[in-house]
């Protein structure tokens, strides 16, 4: 029993990240119905920022919290800026070509991007410090470090600041409403692409804080660890059905758990297998997702 | 637009032991020139600076085009026929591991071709039927050494089968849900070939994998047959290239026939098709088998020409490799892909001395193409004429 | 004469190769309702969309003001007083009708904005009662109030409203130009496009008949109900 709520808080931990990279992308989708490659690459970049932030920082002698929040927000500032640039440099220009040119572009630009990031900060991992998050609470066996709770907590802000973003301010109805019809958008005076820009700085910014996190909780970053979270990561939007904010918060948690308990309890190997296996059973029995709302999408 | 550049590039001159400039620079310096001198031709080229040159060449490139489309279309094909049978004989052994590489691509771009191009199914998990075929051979050459002929069209077989599995519950899906779960599944196939030991050996792959066996008149003493593996490049050459010839001609043949057709109208308009009483379901499920065999018969060469297969060669890169080939080379034309793989493998193997920048050339250049030339190098006619209309 | 409010001199424009409008000229005076009349793809649609710089014209000048708005983005018109309720009404589905509502005066920031959004439910009774509901839930006719109380939110000085009377049934179709003939007395200018052209001339000051992308008659809407080619073609007697 110990055990499962040990592997209950590490899935928590997971599925927070997971939740926070999908939302990236099913944003991004629901705006301009883009798989966004390249936004894996901004959480791999917002973890780089923020080692190198962090240990500035340490060898400056601030405190803990600092180094925490500052290299945080550095991150989350820079990885909004080189969204928006990524995406006025190679998506906005292909706004009304065909959705596959638009999806190469997006991968021509991870690769860019994912290569950018080995030339200039080496191809080796890059060790995060790991003093600033040490100890934690136990309960018995049961350990929740002090980690784990700065990233739940952090996670959870985090979406309950998106989420009043998105449902209660006006910029988060002016951006549902362009997802859902541009060119009305346009005709009521919304600059639809100032929206767009908005939408992919928000997402990698929720990316950054992600990229902070598991550097922090693995206590390195990579240049090519945005890859493999990534794809988990869409595949937790689309579990939850893309384009819908609620759905991809719940996928990722739910990815995370799936991905946790069957390393936990059944093969540490597979883990990854489950979390596809779980994918493809909800899509083929939900096809639209588990929030998702049954669009006709038929454009490739 | 070059103040973008400039953003993508602060962080990278940022390391942890402080601000370090000197390398970072360097990099950026060189992409920052790339890009600008770029601009500056694509600028001088658009106010009509190099007019002196393009006027020319265009008038020459316009006097062939004449001179060719007098000639029929079966001496050109007998001419590249030509070249490419002579090939290996012209070329050193370095030129043509770089042509069987490239040969490889091509049956894959073209099987995914079939998938992407022709019923429109955005496919992110081709590679896992090459996989599936590699694996294939291998196991079946090192456990029960059977010979590459027999087990060619098996590796179709069981890549087709795999195929037909993954589509019948993914088919149903539309779109960005089909892309996600063929990702998934491929995913899922490189981590059971990575993690199954006792059947994959894992990541460190299967080796002994016996090359293509060929029996050959021997007229030494008579007329005896002799067994000889096919361990020579220039043969597995002619291997590769017998298997492209017949993988061009299937796949023009599966184009212009109903069943093509059928293809084409789903993918213009999936409503439209069923209404019409195509089977959509079964269409899409053939489609993606059929494109799925290539990419199984591909594999089992692979593994016989390279003897080794591990699951690092069946990577989402490489899945977005054959897709970029099919997309940049133009979707749905056979000539188009052939030039996309060219395109992509051989020019990054000229560029060899840059390894470090090729991938990042890779990316940027896929980027740009997409904004130039979306429709790919050579479009099919038959949309080009349907565009221009 | 005064100067007309809105202009279109000689317009061009059309989709890709396909040109949908050759030459349009129309002008607009203040307080007035006109309205262009015309078979399916005579470009009435594309006449409106291409005022509001969703479709760009390839040549001509448009004026609104006496300025001219060829190069002026779609989204910054609504704040200049020209809006749209284009065709099929494009509420947002799923957004509240409230949100909506609040959407069409997205580029405003006064504190008045809570009373014309009062103004607008007691125009259209029944957004009150569903102020809450998604603009999906809606039937046609209310999506049809929705769309226009939408646009009045902006404040509009000249209204495009692109057939109002699509698919609705006749009672409410009624209701709907009572209304825009309301909204014309309290002053604003309504450019109408209509295929149902009995009952938008019988409200309109002014017509323009289009066919196949140009103006082949204008005249005062009364001479045009009168006219019996027009009667011939458009209304069917």
């Amino acid at each position: 029993m110990e055990y499962f709520f040990q592997q209950l808080i590490n899935g928590i931990t997971l599925g927070s990240v997971y939740a926070l990279i999908a939302l990236g992308y099913t944003m991004v989708y629901g705006i301009i119905q883009l798989i966004n490659f390249a936004h894996g690459e901004f959480f791999a970049a917002g973890g780089y920022v923020g080692v190198i932030f962090m240990s500035y920082l340490l060898s400056q002698g601030a405190p803990a919290w600092v180094c925490l929040s500052g290299s945080l927000i550095l991150a989350m500032a820079y990885c909004a800026m080189l969204a928006m640039a990524v995406e006025k440099v190679a998506y906005k220009p292909l706004r009304s070509s065909s959705r596959l040119s638009v999806l190469l572009s997006a991968l021509g630009m991870s690769i860019f991007l994912q290569n950018g990031l080995m030339l200039t900060q080496g191809v080796y991992d890059r060790a995060y410090p790991t003093e600033l998050t040490q100890g934690g609470f136990e309960f018995g066996t049961v350990m929740l470090s002090y980690m784990q709770l700065f990233i739940v907590s952090l996670t959870a802000f985090l979406l309950v600041a998106l989420n009043f973003l998105v449902f209660k301010t006006r910029i988060g109805k002016a951006m549902r409403s362009t997802a859902q019809d541009k060119i009305m958008s346009a005709l009521v005076g919304i600059n639809s692409n100032r929206i767009i820009s908005l939408t992919f700085a928000i997402g990698a910014g929720l990316a950054a804080a992600a990229g902070i996190m598991v550097g922090l909780y693995y206590g390195s970053v990579r240049y090519d660890m945005g890859f493999v979270p990534g794809i988990k990561a869409f595949a937790a939007a689309v579990l939850g059905g893309i384009g819908n904010i609620t759905g991809a918060m719940i996928g990722g948690f739910i990815i995370g758990m799936v991905e946790i308990f069957a390393a936990g309890y059944i093969s540490g190997e597979y883990k990854d297998v489950f979390a596809f296996l779980i994918l493809i059973g909800v899509l083929y029995f939900r096809p639209s997702g588990i929030m998702g709302e049954n669009v006709d999408d038929t454009r490739v | 637009m070059i103040w973008l550049f400039v953003l993508l590039w602060p962080l990278l001159g940022i390391k942890p032991e402080g601000l370090e400039v000197a390398t970072t620079f360097s990099v950026w310096w060189r992409i920052a020139i790339g890009c600008a001198s770029i601009l500056v031709i694509y600028q001088l080229n658009s106010v009509g600076a190099f007019n002196f040159i393009t006027k020319p060449v265009g008038e020459a490139v316009g006097g062939a085009k004449k001179a060719t489309s007098t000639l029929p279309f079966a001496v050109w094909a007998f001419a590249i026929l030509a070249f490419a049978v002579a090939y290996p004989h012209l070329f050193g052994r370095y030129a043509q591991d770089v042509a069987i590489n490239c040969m490889i691509y091509i049956c894959l771009g073209l099987g995914l071709n079939v998938v992407v191009g022709l019923a429109g199914m955005l496919d992110l998990g081709y590679i896992a039927f090459y996989g599936l075929g590699a694996y294939t051979y291998a196991l079946l050459s090192v456990h029960y050494k059977l010979a590459f002929w027999i087990c060619l069209p098996i590796s179709a077989g069981v890549a087709g089968l795999g195929a037909c599995i993954i589509g019948y519950c993914s088919m149903r899906m539309r779109g960005d849900y089909l892309a996600i779960v063929t990702l998934g599944f491929a995913e899922i196939v490189r981590m059971v070939l990575n993690n199954w030991m006792s059947l994959t050996n894992g990541p460190n792959g299967i080796t002994g994998i016996k090359a293509p066996g060929m029996y050959w008149p021997d007229f030494a003493n008579g007329m005896t047959l002799e067994h000889l593996w096919l361990k020579k490049l220039s043969l597995i050459y002619y291997v590769i290239l017998a298997l492209v010839i017949f993988t061009i001609i299937a796949v023009y043949r599966l184009n212009h026939s109903r069943i093509g057709r059928a293809w084409e109208a789903i993918r213009e308009d999936e409503t439209a098709a069923e209404v019409m009483g195509i089977p959509t379901f079964y269409m899409k499920l053939l489609g993606y088998c059929t494109g799925a065999c290539f990419g199984g018969m591909a594999g089992a060469f692979y593994a016989a020409r390279m003897r080794f297969v591990s699951p690092e060669s069946f990577t989402f890169l490489e899945s977005a490799m054959v897709l970029s080939m099919v997309v940049l080379g133009g979707m749905g034309s056979i000539p188009g892909v052939i030039l996309g793989a060219l395109a992509l493998i051989a020019l990054p193997e000229i560029f060899r001395d840059f390894e470090l920048y090729r991938m990042l050339v890779f990316g940027g250049v896929m980027t740009l193409m997409m904004l130039f030339r979306p429709q790919g190098l050579l479009p099919p006619k038959r949309r080009m004429k349907a565009e221009k209309d | 004469m005064s100067e007309p409010i809105l202009e279109l001199r000689d317009v061009h424009a059309g989709y890709g190769s396909i040109k949908a409008l050759k030459g349009i000229s129309i002008k607009v005076m203040e307080g007035e309702i006109v309205s262009i009349i015309g078979a399916n793809g005579a470009g009435k649609s594309t006449t409106l969309m291409t005022i509001c710089n969703i479709v760009k014209a390839t040549a001509g000048d448009i004026y609104y003001k006496g300025g001219c708005i060829n190069k002026v983005a779609s989204d910054s018109l609504p704040s200049m007083g020209l809006c749209q309720v284009p065709e099929g009404r494009r509420i947002f589905p799923r957004l509240t009708i409230e949100e909506n509502l609040d959407m069409g005066a997205f580029f405003r920031n006064d504190n008045e904005i809570a009373d014309d959004m009062e103004r607008v439910f007691a125009m259209f009774p029944i957004l009150r009662e569903r102020r809450r509901q998604a603009g999906g839930t809606l039937s046609g006719g209310e999506q049809q109030m929705l769309a226009i109380g939408r646009a009045l939110m902006s404040r509009p000085k000249v209204l495009l409203l692109d057939e109002p009377s699509l698919g609705l049934a006749p009672l409410i179709v009624k209701q709907i130009f009572d209304i825009i003939s309301e909204i014309n007395k309290l002053g604003t200018t309504i450019i109408l496009v209509e295929q149902n052209a009995k009952v938008a001339l019988s409200m309109a000051h002014r017509g323009y008949v289009l066919e196949t992308g140009n103006v082949v008659m204008e005249d005062e809407a009364k001479k045009l109900l009168d006219n019996p080619d027009i009667q011939k073609a458009y209304l069917g007697e």
